[in-house]
């Protein structure tokens, strides 16, 4: 099954709860190396996004993010595992896990219902 | 005969869907449906043909023909489910042990932590008890409508999220057996407050669990509590349907079986040497089940469990009652001197009942008629107003008493 793993900053953590957090590096080496991790990345904050709407045929381009919220998402990977259980263990060992949060939304490939 | 199948409903049901779900690739709605149809058929063909030798067998490949006909029928748009239908159809099982027995991975299903509480109950209800969709919705007085969209959306996200259907691996397995006995508790507690069949299921399916997990000693604990304070269940009001207090309780109408079973058990747990916090609460419910009287109970060593308890499963209420049995072990102004260091129980009805209780045998009257009379003001069932209304009439008129109140301690 395939995930889309969004990468959160927690704006209500409070330092000190991440003692032994994982280095990011150690960790995409290691889902790297297990075929889990199919891609993935930082991406730049909201102030870098451009949200983009068709109405009337009309390109209506804004500056910033399409939600209100402020540089939650800092980052994405695509993962490939046996279910949501290895998901999980893949997220709680990413290091924003321990400092903001991890979103898994599993991929819902065209034609399955 | 309905009654024989009525019991073969209630040891099969579970096994048959966990065979079912597996069969299916994961389709929960089939896999109930074609049991539900086998067990129709059962009802339909049985009381002529007689019960087949092998009931499980039958049933499951009853079941297992009738999900074949609908994949094939309905044309399926599910890949798991086309692929089920190209295999070849299985041989019928020879014996009922020859069906696989999942049911663990049916109850840990269930009561996976991605899915919310209310779901891992109804979800366990319907699959592991095999309450129909309208008995879970009239035991949680929720409309039957209500209840089936949160099965619905439970085994949707079952199948959407991807969570799996297995027992967990060694190193998810303690925090994923919890989750399990926590809605057992739950329902049981549920159960406690009148609807008795969520007990029943309780105890039922906890018994199932400690024969498939016989060496996780808080399964036996859990099972071992749920049947001492089930024990108590007829004792537990008066004529008039008014709560007991544990003191006023005429042990004679105490179930000695079940007693003698939750004791039993509690030590085999506790021989593991793995004390949890259900094996000690079970441990501290043995001690008052198995005592004659308030005053021949071993106060000392229900006070040493709760020393253990609260650094197991630390938390108020945990506390509360340990300051209830050092009243008993050493006297009241000892146990107030520990329900004074309380925090973060202020709003709890039996804080200030107890609080009331020790004041009153402590010879301090005025201070206790306060308690009380917050007491009052917070219980959350005319039930216990009554109860603790009269209890203070009644230490009124023959002097200090106290005990802790029947049932069940809140969770936590």
């Amino acid at each position: 099954m395939k995930y889309l793993m969004l990468v959160c900053i927690d704006p209500e953590f409070t330092p000190g709860q991440d003692d032994g957090k994982p280095e990011v590096d150690d960790w995409a080496g290691e889902m790297d190396g297990k075929g889990i991790r199919l891609m993935g990345d930082r991406t730049r904050p909201s102030s870098a996004a451009t949200t983009v709407r068709v109405r009337d045929r009309e390109v209506l381009v804004t500056d910033g993010p399409f939600t209100e919220t402020k540089d939650v998402i800092c980052g994405f990977d695509v993962l490939e595992c046996e279910d949501l259980d290895q998901a999980i263990e893949v997220a709680s060992k990413h290091p924003m896990a321990w400092t903001g949060a991890i979103e898994l939304r599993p991929v819902w490939p065209w034609g399955v219902d | 005969m309905d009654d024989t199948i009525a019991g073969i409903y209630a040891d099969g049901w579970s096994r048959i869907v966990a065979t079912m779900i597996r069969f299916t690739g994961g389709d929960w709605d089939l896999a109930e449906e074609c049991a539900q149809d086998a067990f129709a058929q059962a009802l339909r063909v049985w009381p002529a043909d007689g019960v087949p030798d092998q009931p499980l067998a039958w049933l499951t490949t009853v079941a297992r023909r009738r999900a074949l006909d609908r994949i094939r029928r309905a044309g399926v748009e599910r890949e798991k489910l086309r692929e089920v239908a190209m295999e070849p159809v299985p041989p019928p099982y020879a014996g009922d042990a020859d069906i696989p027995d999942e049911r663990l991975e049916l109850m840990f299903t269930c009561c996976h932590p991605a899915l919310n509480v209310e779901a891992q109950v109804a979800l366990t209800l319907r699959s592991v008890a095999g309450m129909s969709t309208a008995e879970i919705a009239r035991a949680f007085l929720v409309p039957e409508k209500t209840l089936g969209q949160r099965l619905f959306r439970a085994k949707q996200r079952i199948r959407q999220a991807g969570i799996p259907f297995r027992v967990p691996p060694g190193h998810l397995l303690p925090e994923r057996l919890s989750a399990v006995l926590h809605v057992l508790y739950l329902l049981f507690n549920e159960g406690w407050s009148g609807r008795e069949q969520l007990s029943v299921e309780a105890i039922r399916i906890g018994r199932t669990l400690t024969v498939l997990m016989p060496d996780e000693p808080e399964a036996l604990g859990l099972l071992a509590l749920m049947l001492l304070q089930d024990a108590r269940r007829e004792a537990r009001t008066g004529v008039d349907g008014e709560l007991l207090t544990l003191e006023e309780q005429d042990r004679s109408r105490w179930d000695r079986r079940r007693i003698d079973e939750g004791a039993a058990l509690v030590e085999r747990a506790l021989r593991r040497g793995r004390a949890g916090a259900f094996q000690l609460q079970a441990a501290i419910a043995a001690c008052h089940a198995t005592a004659p009287s308030m005053d021949e109970t071993d106060w000392p060593q229900i006070v040493g469990l709760y020393d253990v308890l609260r650094t197991v499963a630390p938390g108020p209420v945990v506390e509360l009652n340990r300051a209830v049995a050092v009243a008993m072990a050493s006297g009241p102004e000892a146990g107030l001197a520990l329900v004074d260091t309380i925090d973060g129980l202020d709003g709890y009805h039996l804080l200030h009942a107890t609080r009331a209780e020790l004041l009153v045998r402590a010879g301090r009257a005025d201070e206790a008629a306060k308690s009380l009379s917050r007491a009052v003001d917070l219980a959350p069932t005319e039930a216990e107003r009554r109860l603790l209304t009269e209890r203070s009439a009644a230490s009124r008129r023959t002097g200090p008493r106290t005990g802790p109140l029947s049932g069940p301690p809140p969770a936590g």
